[in-house]
């Protein structure tokens, strides 16, 4: 019969040799191995106390960014959530009222902002609509959860900590978000 | 009449018992960690690692979980029987460190005290027969379970414990020729002397330890486990400590055949080209003698472990043409060659 491939290959039945029946030096060489492995080094990674580093591409959590004042940037345009394509955020508006304006960078703001985590596909399209700088996605991963309620991001969850109260922790949210594809 | 009893003799030895058997008990309990270490070791992988520095308290964290375990104990099964099953494991397991001489003869306050529970003349037949118990643990827990695959599992167990163990037996002979005796403590004394029964005795060896690897269903000869084939096999059914014990059993198993191998052909607690017979019977001397009695036991249990992680199981008829058709020729063609050649030196 014609090979189908050219991968084929003659099965060997010739009988075993002594050495071969006596199984003792293949069983002595596979231990050989074996205990060579016992020396080599471990592949792996302890997770809690040793993390991989992200590739400057992941897109994970999003985050709700805040200029350096610690006003929060978005102003609840909707732009995002009309570009999400698994329609995960929702938003409400509100108007800034005097004295607010440590709070809010501009007239507008969201009063609620809400990321279903469970709809979200992490795609980055709301990063890329914003034209706020208001969203980006970090290299963070949604952490579990028990119930489907808290899979719901409240703004308090997704919003950058303050620079002006909290520097450090600012700076580095900061540093989680990625580059993006060049 | 009360007075006559040699008290001292009643509580050193009830000494020497709670010390062997806590060893034992110890000994077997890191042997789990030891395990679960090597394995991952030749892996790649780290093992246990998270219960206390190093997964050292893994063993007690593994103790406490499966007493918390909920009991089952099936309505179909003999339930004494089933309960004796486990009982039966652990105690034979434990039985046969009796007869083991653990170190050189010491002196406590112009005492001569042996550090073995019982010199019996029989020592190895003692052992023998109380390793041949071995299997009604398994095969009563198999049975009373009232399930298939355990009965399955512990026939297997049987069978194959009693074909190996006809081979072990007639490989010992050739031993006992060398030796001319069966008590253990003379097995050590004869070897301190004329050197280690390994030297004269290789293909004896090389058979009693496959045996021994049958006899505490290590792989490749773990049959009566044989998951993929029996589920989970004799102890299917049980659950919490019952099923500890059967495990636990299997690790007293491994580390008292591994110090009965090193008393029959590697010396006992013998130190290999050192004369420890002239240091005098000071408590020290039994204490490095019980030392490298356990080093060596370590080293087989570790054999044991490293040939687990390495070969496959045997399906089950070659384990028996193994056994009937390889081993037991062999270990008669090996007899009686000690035999000739014991019976033209002598001459």
């Amino acid at each position: 019969m014609q090979a189908l491939t050219n991968r084929k290959k003659q099965v060997e039945r010739k009988p075993m040799t002594l050495a071969e029946k006596l199984y003792l030096p293949a069983i002595f060489k596979g231990m050989g191995i074996t205990f060579s492995h016992l020396f080599k080094k471990k592949p792996t990674i302890s997770y809690p106390e040793q993390q991989r580093p992200f590739p400057s591409v992941f897109r994970g959590l999003q985050i709700l960014n805040r200029d350096e004042e610690g006003r929060e940037r978005c102003t609840a345009c909707g732009l995002c959530a009309v570009a999400c394509p698994a329609e995960a955020i929702t938003m409400e508006a509100a108007e800034r009222q005097p004295g607010e304006e440590h709070l809010y960078r501009e007239e507008k703001y969201a009063a609620k902002y809400e990321i279903n985590m469970l709809r979200c596909i992490f795609c980055g399209l709301c990063e890329e609509a914003c034209p706020k700088d208001a969203i980006y996605l970090t290299q963070t991963v949604a952490p579990a959860n028990y119930g489907r309620k808290g899979f719901i991001y409240k703004k308090e969850d997704l919003l950058i900590p303050n620079p002006t109260t909290d520097r450090e922790a600012y700076e580095k949210a900061k540093g989680t978000i990625g580059t993006g594809v060049k | 009449m009360l007075l006559q009893i040699d008290w001292f003799i009643i509580i050193e030895k009830f000494i020497l018992i709670a010390v062997i058997v806590t060893t034992a008990l110890i000994v077997a309990m890191y042997s789990t960690y030891a395990e679960r270490k090597i394995a991952a070791f030749l892996q790649d992988r780290r093992g246990p690692n998270r219960a206390g520095p190093f997964g050292l308290l893994q063993p007690l964290a593994d103790g406490v979980k499966l007493f918390m375990k909920e009991e089952i104990i099936p309505l179909t099964s003999s339930k004494t029987l089933f309960i004796m099953g486990p009982l039966l494991a652990m105690i034979t397991a434990t039985m046969t460190s009796a007869v083991i001489p653990w170190g050189w003869t010491i002196d406590v306050a112009g005492r001569q005290v042996p550090l073995q529970i019982a010199d019996v003349n029989i020592g190895i037949l003692y052992i023998f027969g109380v390793v041949s118990l071995g299997v009604y643990g398994i095969m009563i827990g198999g049975w009373a379970s009232n399930n298939k695959f355990s009965l399955l599992a512990a026939i297997r167990g049987a069978s194959q414990m009693i074909s190996y163990e006809l081979a072990m037996g007639l490989s010992l002979i050739a031993v006992l020729m060398l030796v001319g005796d069966l008590r253990m403590s003379t097995i050590v004394t004869h070897q301190t002397q004329h050197g280690w029964n390994i030297i004269y005795q290789p293909l004896g060896f090389l058979i009693f330890f496959v045996c021994a690897l049958a006899e505490c269903n290590r792989t490749p000869f773990d049959l009566p486990e044989a998951e993929n084939e029996l589920n989970f096999g004799y102890h299917q059914e049980y659950s919490s400590m019952k099923l500890g014990f059967y495990l636990f059993a299997e690790y007293i198993n491994m580390f008292i055949s591994g110090v009965v191998m090193s008393t029959l052909f590697f010396g006992g607690y013998d130190i290999p080209f050192v004369n420890e017979a002239a240091w005098g019977a000071h408590w020290w001397v039994g204490l490095i003698g019980f030392a490298v009695l356990m080093a060596k036991a370590f080293l087989f249990i570790f054999l044991f472990m490293w040939i687990r992680w390495t070969i496959p199981r045997f399906r089950y008829d070659q384990l028996m043409r193994l056994g009937w058709k390889g081993l037991l020729p062999l270990a008669l063609v090996n007899m009686l060659i000690t035999a000739v050649v014991v019976l033209l030196l002598n001459k």
